[in-house]
């Protein structure tokens, strides 16, 4: 059973709808329940299309292959059911929702969850926000605050990082969340990241990345090269460190089918 | 007379909720309008001579005023007046039982999480309710202060030189073709007044006021808050108002003395077949402060533009109102500050939510007369967007005739967005849930004003709206 992938892209080719080239051009892509896996690439190469196709972006459409979570077809699920059924993304870009807090955000959220005519428990919620606040070493009052308006590069990214820690999925999508964070929230968040892997170590995460750093604190078992929409290349932590050395200069003169 | 009266019918996007009783009005006038009508109305509530002679002339008025050509659209309302019913004696509504209203009724309700004490009234169950205990201590202590909270009918009859002295001073008859209507015919509503210096911390709220005529066709409020008090009136709820009606036009006269403080509150939800115009006005004496905080839900046609004269130095006005258009509607709201004096303020903050084939107008008025001084005004109005085919459109009308005063505008549209749609999607809520949670983000600065029984109806309304705003 362990070993049915909990994420299993095959020859996924996906464009944002009524355009007429794709940005994905045959991603394929298997994760087991408990991998880290790391996805590195250069600019525009489709990492973050590929995870907006994973959590269901309106924007994109699949023309070819498939993504299966846990055996489903998760490209014929509404946003909020992948959701449901565990998939979570971390925004590489999260957008404000302004009168909202983060507190009646998350609320809705896990209320969202629950059959008809359940109530989530109050104190239960705030106990469970409290502590994984602390985890992140965010201030309580930061609860109050609006969703993503008016906050610092850095202070999105622990958002998107306490919002995962909270909802708890078990296919965490981790968009460059290492992106704009300083060295201390960086380690912060590293550490909340493996804070709910020891907690739950069927968690799965895929995490998109440009930079060794947050490799460092987050050892992934596998990583993948995306150029062009492809997946060129997959192995070990030590394929990161080659590209740390050497870019993608070796990648991009290969020809994309 | 048709022996089933359809007297109420609930819901909140189509009405599907029916409801029908037994009961005959006790009484009731033939339908349209004339001074033989009125002077029935008059001598049913044995009004004194003076107020008769007021009702026909401001109907003289009424008959003399053309029917207004801006804001909404009035050309089918002549058809409607021609089978209004100018007076009904709603005492038949109190006859009935709690057991006798629908399940249905009593599911949405609950739905709403509207306190139970309400819902009985919603339903027209007058007698009991759990409540009344509370509001008997509550109204001992208020007379022990002296204030007056009473029907408007009562008023008259029990303080008459009170009423005389202010009724129709801020609005009179000839101000508009409905506040001569509402002046004609008018019945139901309250008489509030609050001596010098009483400060009271427990709101005013007309629902309290059970076995009294309640809230209207043309309800008529008179509010006297005198020098130096402090108070706030709650009027109606976000469910809808369950009626045959299709007129509404209510008129609102608030005085606010020297130093006084005043929260006005108005939360309506009308059925989609109404046409809602409502004159609300509060005269705002020197260093006194007062607040308009208005919801306007439903109707076919609202035009409504609560207005603060700031009549003595240093008055302050506040307009803050919540206009939601949905499907055929058309909400006309906003708000007029009027600045006479030197050093007043005022501020008005508008938002609106269209849904569907809904349009919402702002439409506002500042005006600062010559001599009033370093008058500042800020105007801020936001539209959001639910779907393509929703609309809205900005009036702002800014007259200004004194050199030192200060005066601010800011619009804003915006449409729900798509990112933002899937960012709370993507968190496991349905298209509707996270429509909901937006727009109560997006009305959030004003909602957070409301007593919290009331933000967390208009809540629960919005999410009951958005259900529907989703294929
Ligand atoms: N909604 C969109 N509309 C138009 N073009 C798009 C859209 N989304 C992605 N693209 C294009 O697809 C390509 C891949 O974009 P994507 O955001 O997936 O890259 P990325 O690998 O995440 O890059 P980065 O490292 O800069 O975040 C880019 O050329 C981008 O401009
Ligand atoms: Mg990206």
């Amino acid at each position: 059973m362990n070993d049915r992938p909990i994420l299993h892209v095959t020859g996924l080719r996906a464009r944002v709808a009524d355009e007429d080239s794709d940005i994905l051009n045959g991603v394929d892509l298997a994760m087991r329940r408990g991998q880290i896996h790391a996805i590195m690439g250069p600019n525009g190469s489709g990492k973050s299309t590929l995870a907006k196709v994973i959590a269901g972006h309106p924007a994109y459409e699949a023309t070819a292959g498939s993504v299966a979570f846990q055996g489903e077809d998760l490209l014929e699920m509404e946003p909020d059911e992948r959701a449901q059924a565990g998939v979570f993304m971390a925004f590489q870009y999260p957008v404000a929702i302004p009168g909202v807090s983060i507190a009646n955000f998350l609320r809705t959220a896990l209320q969202a969850r629950l059959e008809d005519g359940e109530e989530l428990d109050l104190f239960d919620f705030q106990e469970l926000l409290m502590e994984r606040m602390e985890l992140l070493d965010m201030e309580p009052s930061f609860a109050q605050r609006h969703v993503n308006d008016g906050f610092s590069g850095g202070e999105k990214k622990r958002n998107e990082i306490l919002q995962m820690a909270v909802l708890k999925p078990a296919l965490a999508v981790m968009d460059e969340t290492d992106s704009g964070l300083d060295i201390d929230a960086l380690r912060i968040v590293a550490h909340g990241v493996n804070t709910l892997k020891a907690e739950n170590p069927d968690m799965s995460v895929l995490l998109i990345t440009h930079y060794q750093r947050m490799l460092n604190y987050i050892t992934p078992d596998v990583v993948h090269v995306m150029v062009k929409g492809r997946i060129v290349e997959s192995g070990g932590p030590e394929v990161a460190l080659g590209l740390e050395e050497r870019g993608y200069e070796q990648y991009r003169r290969m020809q994309v089918a | 007379m048709p022996s089933n009266e359809v007297i109420q019918g609930l819901g909140l996007d189509d009405y599907k909720f029916g409801f029908v009783t037994d009961s005959e009005p006790v009484f009731r006038t033939r339908p349209g309008l004339d001074a033989d009508i009125v002077r029935q109305i008059s001598a049913r509530k044995d009004e004194p001579e003076w107020m008769l002679k007021r009702r026909l002339k401001a109907l003289r008025i009424y008959e003399s005023k053309p029917m207004p050509q801006w804001g909404g659209d009035l050309s089918e309302l002549q058809e409607t007046l021609d089978q209004t019913y100018f007076y009904v004696k709603p005492q038949e509504q109190m006859e009935r039982s709690w057991d006798d209203v629908p399940e249905n009724i009593k599911e949405t309700f609950e739905r709403l999480g509207i306190p139970e004490a309400e819902r009985r009234i919603l339903a027209g169950v007058g007698a009991q309710y759990d409540s009344e205990m509370v509001y008997h201590s509550l109204k001992e202590e208020w007379e022990a202060r002296g204030v007056i909270f009473d029907s408007i009918e009562d008023g008259l009859r029990n303080h008459p030189e009170l009423f005389r002295k202010h009724f129709g001073t801020v609005i009179p008859a000839a101000d508009n073709k409905f506040a001569a209507l509402n002046s004609a015919v008018w019945s139901g509503g309250s008489f509030v007044y609050i001596p010098p210096g009483v400060q009271l911390e427990t709101p005013l709220q007309a629902y309290f006021r059970v076995n009294q005529e309640r809230l209207g066709q043309f309800e008529r409020t008179l509010i006297i808050a005198d020098e130096g008090s402090r108070a706030h009136y709650i009027e109606g709820c976000t469910a809808p108002v369950y009626s045959t009606d299709s007129f509404h036009s209510g008129v609102i006269e608030i005085v606010v003395n020297r130093d006084a403080f005043f929260r006005y509150t108005t939360i309506q939800n009308w059925s989609n077949n109404m046409y809602n115009l409502v004159t609300q006005r509060a005269l705002v004496q020197q260093g006194a402060h007062m607040e308009w905080l208005d919801g306007n839900l439903g109707s076919k046609l609202t035009m409504k533009y609560p207005s603060c004269y700031l009549m003595g130095e240093g008055a302050h006005g506040e307009i803050m109102s919540i206009a939601y258009a949905g499907d055929g509607q058309h909400q006309d709201t906003g708000g007029k500050v009027i600045h006479v004096a030197p050093n007043t303020s005022s501020s008005i903050v508008s938002k609106s939510i269209s849904k569907g084939t809904g349009r919402s107008s702002y439409r506002g008025l500042c005006k600062v007369y010559d001599g009033a001084a370093n008058a500042k005004s800020n105007v801020e109005c936001d539209a959001l967007l639910i779907n393509e085919t929703s609309r809205t459109d900005t009036f702002p009308y800014i007259e200004i005739d004194e050199q030192t005063a200060s005066v601010g505008h800011e619009a804003t549209v915006s449409k729900v967005g798509d990112e933002q749609l899937f960012y709370l999607m993507s968190r496991g809520m349905d298209e509707a849930e996270a429509m909901a949670l937006i727009v109560r983000g997006f009305i959030e600065p004003i909602a957070k004003e409301l007593p919290l029984e009331y933000a967390v109806e208009l809540n629960r309304l919005i999410e009951l709206e958005m259900e529907g705003s989703v294929g």
